[in-house]
């Protein structure tokens, strides 16, 4: 409990424990015998024991200068900018793409036009999973979950319009991050414009996918080539191009715990790290191109401090284990936003609610891009009202509430120091348990993490169910056992989308040079046997319009596909 | 008769699997762990299945249920193809097919009026996914 070895006066120490012991005795006892708290135990939702109250007592031998220190200087814990939001607010980052290229590019031209400072594109399905829109594999996917992305064409249909020059771009893509770049990067000099002067984001994190939302395609060792091709690629020729963006938010979704998430993710970020070593690139030359995200979920205080841990963690990783000298590279740089998991399709208006709560964490969290979901995101992808509100709600954290007056506000608060180092201590103690087991490579191939997830999710359930885990209007104040449908405007994808996404795609392959694109193929199978960069090929393959299904095909004959291991 | 007993003891059998390209499995994987305790045998099949995978499993299986989840919109065409898939394969009247998932209050009906027994949306407590599944297999198996 109370830590009398404190380095501090130990006078004051010593009289703070008593001051402690006398409230304890005189003042709390008698309360609590008359009315005993509300439960035997709090815990927070990753189960770590909530106290009382915290104290000074409870940061015991923390020195601040080393262990906490000042925004812009490692550790980071206050935040990674010297002036935080003082100096420019966070980037809004809605998620969006549905249907056609054509569709997306309006929504994209409709939320620049609101102020919007970000985009982020959602892709389908086959086009995250390398299949052509008239891949049989497609068959009810095509725009669904997001634009369907077939060809460089497809590209320029999206970006038609968007000073691409201007806008950061990030790209949730990852077992195909390298073909979508290539078709990005192509589509820039097609339009004449500098490759230097794109900025954006590939997410490209391959591991996660092994474990959660599976939108993998090759083995985990030919996937993680793919991902360091891009990593040097854009090293070497798109310098302001964040090359992958770790991240656990689809861990979190699976299941797992704040202090897993973090964990996890920076498992994760030393396989890239390593990877990209290994080919020869110095720490300092890509590490500083590196950004993460993770989740808001519900435990307010237990965010905000997964997000102050995730900063001293990752900056003590890069500094002890790469011996990282630039300080950029041991920045932490968050994405953070809504998890859909957090929202009910009961009583749907209250989501609103709870996506402002997002926000206020990943503000309070000193994240520096946020996303947040639309309120119907239980039913459907959002509409343009939800998304509206989504925007509106992130704008209001930025400029109604003084949130943004001051850097790090909840620095300081007993509690959440005390729960930043609880939960460093903890995502610690797992990294030291991968390393053990030889590595997160070596953990996924056991089926180590997937298990862990899955008895994280299965838990939380349970809580769930037993009223543990409250969410109003669904298991608590819930309005009737019989479920009344909620009348809620829906966003649906029109089914003839499809076919017209597979008919450009036939135009396509009618106009360009069949020769080229053929040579182009072969050559692609036989540098993806040898081991040079496929960067520069897959952009010349993107120029002679070359298709994602065509390419990721002849990946699949060199490679073959990722076997999923039974996990049960 | 041993059947039917075996069955009403509990012992209902269910093949579980996620059709479509949709890699969303915490709620299917909860909802099989769940059936599971309860006592059924779950086969879970995994995720990134054609529904022709899932019909086959769920003959060489000899399922009594196929438990399905959809997260991604292509509920109204893998719907169907899966249920014509169990047709052709001589399970479409003996076998119940529910789903889980995001799917849209409009399209509950036309799911149900395909075949798809019930639907369990996003916040159905999982005690009464398994009180359905066991009921109604039971039920199904003894006409």
């Amino acid at each position: 409990m109370a830590d009398t070895h404190d380095e501090g006066p130990p006078s004051a120490a010593e009289g703070l424990g008593a001051a402690r012991e006398h409230w304890e005795a005189e003042t709390l006892a008698p309360v609590l015998q008359r009315t005993p708290e509300r439960k035997r135990e709090f815990v927070s939702e990753a189960n770590i024991p909530i106290k009382r109250l915290y104290t000074p007592l409870d940061l015991g031998a923390q020195d601040y200068a080393r262990d906490v220190g000042f925004p812009g200087e490692a550790p980071f814990v206050r935040g990674v900018y010297p002036t935080m939001y003082r100096g420019r607010p966070w980037t809004i980052r809605p998620y969006s793409g549905f249907g056609t290229p054509q569709e997306t590019n309006q929504r994209f031209k409709y939320l620049l036009s609101h102020n919007e400072s970000g985009l982020t594109v959602a892709f389908d399905l086959p086009t995250q999973i390398g299949y052509d829109s008239d891949a049989p594999q497609a068959l009810g996917s095509v725009g669904k979950v997001g634009v369907s992305i077939d060809s460089i064409e497809d590209m320029k249909t999206l970006f038609d319009g968007i000073p691409i020059d201007k806008a950061s771009v990030a790209m949730t893509i990852n077992s195909t991050a390298p073909v979508m770049l290539a078709f990005y990067i192509a589509m820039a000099e097609e339009r004449g414009i500098p490759l230097s002067a794109l900025q954006g984001t590939t997410q490209n994190d391959i591991l996660k996918e092994y474990v959660a939302r599976g939108t993998y395609i090759f083995p985990v060792r030919p996937s993680l080539r793919l991902t360091t091709d891009l990593i040097e690629y854009c090293f070497r020729n798109v310098p302001k191009w964040n090359t992958l963006s770790i991240t656990g938010v689809h861990m979190r979704e699976a299941g797992a715990n704040a202090v897993q998430e973090l964990a996890f993710t920076i498992a994760h970020a030393i396989v890239y790290i390593d990877s990209a070593l290994q080919r020869g690139l110095d720490i300092d030359e890509f590490a500083p191109r590196l950004s993460y995200s993770l989740g808001c979920y519900r435990d307010l205080f237990e965010e905000v401090a997964k997000f102050r841990a995730a900063r001293r963690l990752f900056a003590r990783v890069m500094q002890e284990r790469f011996h990282a000298q630039d300080p950029r590279s041991s920045m932490f740089r968050i994405y953070c936003g809504t998890l859909g998991s957090t929202l009910t399709r009961q009583e749907p208006e209250n989501n609103i609610v709870r996506i402002a709560m997002h926000a206020l964490i990943g503000a309070l969290g000193g994240s520096q891009a946020i996303f947040t979901a639309g309120l119907d995101e239980a039913f459907a992808l959002p509409t343009e009202r939800s998304a509206r509100i989504a925007l509106r709600t992130q704008q209001m954290m930025v400029d109604e509430f003084g949130i943004t007056n001051t850097i790090d506000p909840l620095g300081g608060s007993y509690y959440v120091e005390s729960l930043t180092n609880e939960i460093e201590r903890r995502a610690e103690a797992i990294l030291k348990e991968i390393d053990a087991m030889g590595g997160m490579v070596a953990a996924h191939e056991s089926g180590w993490v997937q298990r862990e997830i899955e008895e994280s999710s299965y838990k939380f359930q349970r809580k769930v169910e037993s009223g543990e885990h409250v969410f109003v209007a669904m298991n608590k104040y819930r309005a009737a056992e019989e479920d009344v449908p909620e009348k809620i405007e829906t966003f649906r994808v029109d089914p003839a989308l499809e076919q017209q996404q597979c008919a450009r795609l036939a135009q396509l392959r009618a106009k360009r040079d069949a020769g080229r694109a053929a040579t182009l193929l072969a050559q692609i199978e036989g540098a993806a046997r040898g081991s040079d960069n496929l960067m520069p090929l897959l952009i010349e393959a993107a120029k002679a319009r070359v298709t994602l299904g065509e390419i990721c095909g002849v990946l699949r004959k060199c490679w073959g596909v990722h076997n999923p291991l039974q996990a049960y | 008769m041993a059947i039917s007993q075996q069955r009403a003891a509990g012992r209902v059998r269910v093949v579980a699997g996620k059709p479509g390209l949709d890699g969303h499995d915490r709620g299917i994987k909860v909802v099989t762990r769940a059936l599971r305790d309860a006592g059924m045998e779950v086969i879970y099949l995994g995720m990134r299945l054609s529904v022709e995978q899932i019909a086959d499993a769920a003959v060489d299986e000899d399922a009594d249920v196929v438990a399905v989840n959809f997260a991604a919109a292509d509920h109204m065409q893998l719907a169907p193809a899966l249920l014509e898939a169990l047709r052709t394969r001589g399970r479409g009247d003996d076998l119940m097919v529910v789903a889980g998932g995001i799917i849209p209050d409009e399209d509950i009906p036309l799911l149900k009026g395909m075949g798809v027994r019930e639907i369990f949306l996003p916040g159905t407590p999982i005690e009464r996914i398994v009180a359905f599944i066991r009921d109604n297999a039971v039920t199904q198996r003894d006409l």
